[in-house]
């Protein structure tokens, strides 16, 4: 085998330039950038697929008109988004107002304020979290979340807080607040993993620098770490985000599936993913299978946005701050 | 600007925040426990030889056993690791290995991108590439679902892996007259196939919770079925149609199907966990 080996290699160097010079390299190379390409054709196979799904759409509405109407009636081939655009906004957002200050103190108490064995100890709950099914949230949520909002946190947000809309109407467990809720649950860890591994990036002089001042160890996050982190912490909220919008299980299970738009959390309301996941496999003709696959390109496009703005964020931060060459 | 601030009250402040740092740390861990001890004490009853065995029965009957669903999901699974992995690892192994310049950086970046497209898209994405042109629900249509979903995750997991391997080691098999394929084969992917098979473990541990790109490409199936064009059960989908029945019999069985679901995911994390662990010792 040595001299196999050998022989192949002294032909590689005779070829005179440098790479794959011999069969083997040049069979293996290719097989490897073939593979690799694949990634390639599952992204164009998933955009062309869903627009094509979509295009008997085009011809009955125009994009504007699909996304700006609440009428969704497949009896009469009549579609329009905004229900579902809209449930899907509000329950994101409650996720992301929930979850995001939690996230952040808890990647800042596992990097910064845990010592730092602790520190690697406390992050497996968080990836288990991040382990479990959303269906079985789903279950959790359906069983547990919906009752307790409904009998205990619905009742009280409306004694107190009831003057504002958002919180006006009868406490009904299923909807919004209860797909916010378990959403933000479900967004957590992926905030919490992204977050420490930015913050885990910042130089240890700068914190040290700030320490050495004088500066408390809070002080010390809030002038070295949180500047250093904060693309990359948007990065992180933004992937969560991203997760949020298009999460279907939990929220099919417990937002109530009722298409109407309404101020209040409280009541129940419906998502993109949700009645995708409810009328596809029952959808009988061409325009609403068409409207559903319009749905799910939206959310396609929405999270690749998404994704691709926090990967940037990301990336930046990890690599380090570009300095001016000297 | 806050040094200014008296010593006493900057004091206060950073025992202050670190304690809701803490508070926010024990707030994430509580729906932990909650979701877990609720699975485990509500699903632990119904669990019985006959509940892994059984067909499931109609409303009202006792007994009755999630069988079909179990071997669905694990014969959809399997259909998805016969063209995941293979796709998955390889890119994996390209980025690590060739993965510099524009195209590898394009194909890195929307590795990334794609793992966070909804499954529900790729549902509908599977929904087109086989249901259309079998004309029919089948098992296939969920093996290819679950196999675009696995691709990208498992791409960069392998990369990160494959690129633990010290480079030393490489300079020691080409300096050996060792052409590179063979080295890449031999000597790189081998040291890193402990890390390759943990990245695997996980992949797959996602796909068996999957329920959403299964509901309209899978379906669901009453019998036992090991025809792979045919509409196939799965354990996650059994789960969501119990849980949201109105029968109380029925929730029992989505806990106990929980339970269950949650052991095969939690086995795969913990042989993952192993492996890494020990593939860490061996290398020190």
């Amino acid at each position: 085998m040595a001299e196999a080996a050998g022989h192949l290699a002294v032909e590689a160097t005779e070829d005179g330039r440098p790479g794959p010079g011999n069969v083997g390299d040049r069979v293996f190379n290719g097989v490897l950038w073939t593979l690799g390409i694949m990634i390639l054709v599952v992204a164009g196979l998933i955009v062309l697929n869903l627009a094509l799904m979509a295009r008997p759409l085009a011809k009955e509405h125009s994009l504007w008109g699909f996304v700006t109407s609440t009428e969704w009636n497949p009896v009469e081939d009549h579609f329009g988004a905004l229900t579902f655009l809209y449930g899907t906004l509000v329950t994101s957002a409650v996720s992301i107002a929930v979850s995001v200050p939690i996230a952040i103190g808890l990647s800042l108490f596992i990097t910064q304020f845990a010592p730092p064995k602790l520190g690697r100890i406390l992050t497996i709950p968080v990836e288990l979290l991040a382990a479990i099914p959303s269906v079985v949230y789903g279950l959790w949520g359906l069983f547990v979340v919906v009752p307790w909002l409904r009998e205990s946190i619905e009742p009280w947000l409306g004694k107190h807080l009831g003057f504002l809309p958002i919180f006006a109407g009868p406490p009904i467990g299923l909807g919004y607040l209860a797909s916010g809720f378990i959403l933000a649950v479900m967004i957590l860890p992926t905030i919490v993993a992204v977050s420490v591994e930015v913050m885990k990036t910042t130089p240890e002089a700068n914190r040290e620098a700030a320490l050495a001042l004088g500066a408390t160890k809070w002080e010390a996050v809030m002038m070295a770490v949180i500047p250093y982190s904060r693309a990359g912490i948007l990065g992180a909220v933004l992937l969560g985000l991203g997760r949020a919008l298009g999460e279907t299980m939990a929220v099919t299970m417990v937002i109530g599936n009722s298409p109407q738009i309404s101020a209040s959390l409280f009541a129940p309301g419906y998502s993109l993913p949700a009645v995708i996941a409810n009328e596809f496999a029952e959808a009988t003709s061409n325009v609403h299978i068409a409207a559903l696959a319009g749905l799910g390109l939206i959310l396609f496009a929405t999270t690749f946005l998404l994704n691709a703005g926090a990967r940037v964020l990301v990336t930046a931060v990890q690599k380090g701050p570009r300095r001016a060459k000297g | 600007m806050m040094l200014s601030a008296s010593f006493t009250y900057r004091k206060v402040v950073d025992r202050g925040m670190a304690a809701v740092c803490a508070v926010c740390f024990v707030a994430a861990f509580v729906p932990l426990v909650s979701v877990l001890w609720l699975v485990i004490s509500k699903g632990a009853a119904g669990l019985s030889w006959a509940f892994f065995t059984e067909l499931p029965k109609p409303v009202g009957e006792e007994g009755g056993g999630i069988g079909n669903a179990l071997l669905g999901t694990l014969y959809m699974v399997g259909l998805a690791c016969l063209i995941g992995l293979p796709l998955g690892v390889g890119a994996g192994v390209y980025l690590a290995e060739k993965g510099e310049g524009t195209v590898g950086n394009t194909v890195r970046f929307m590795a990334e991108v794609l793992s966070g497209v909804p499954s529900i898209v790729i549902g509908i994405v599977a929904y087109a590439l086989v249901v259309i042109p079998m004309g029919h629900f089948s098992a296939w249509a969920g093996g290819v679902a679950l196999a675009i979903l696995m691709i990208p995750t498992l791409a960069r997991a392998t990369e990160e892996l494959v690129r633990l391997v010290p480079g030393s080691l490489r300079e020691a098999s080409l300096a050996l007259g060792v052409p590179n394929w063979k080295t890449s084969l031999r000597v790189i992917i081998r040291t890193a196939m402990g890390g390759i098979v943990t990245a695997c473990l996980l992949s797959v541990a996602r796909a068996a919770g999957e329920t959403a790109p299964l509901l309209f490409t899978a379906l669901n199936n009453q019998y036992w079925n090991v025809n792979p064009g045919a509409p196939t059960a799965s354990l996650t989908v059994a789960i969501y149609n119990y849980a949201i029945s109105p029968y109380d019999d029925w929730h029992a069985k989505a806990w106990t199907a929980s339970l269950v679901l949650l052991i095969v995911v939690g086995l795969l994390n913990i042989a993952s966990r192993v492996l890494t662990r020990s593939r860490l010792k061996g290398a020190r």
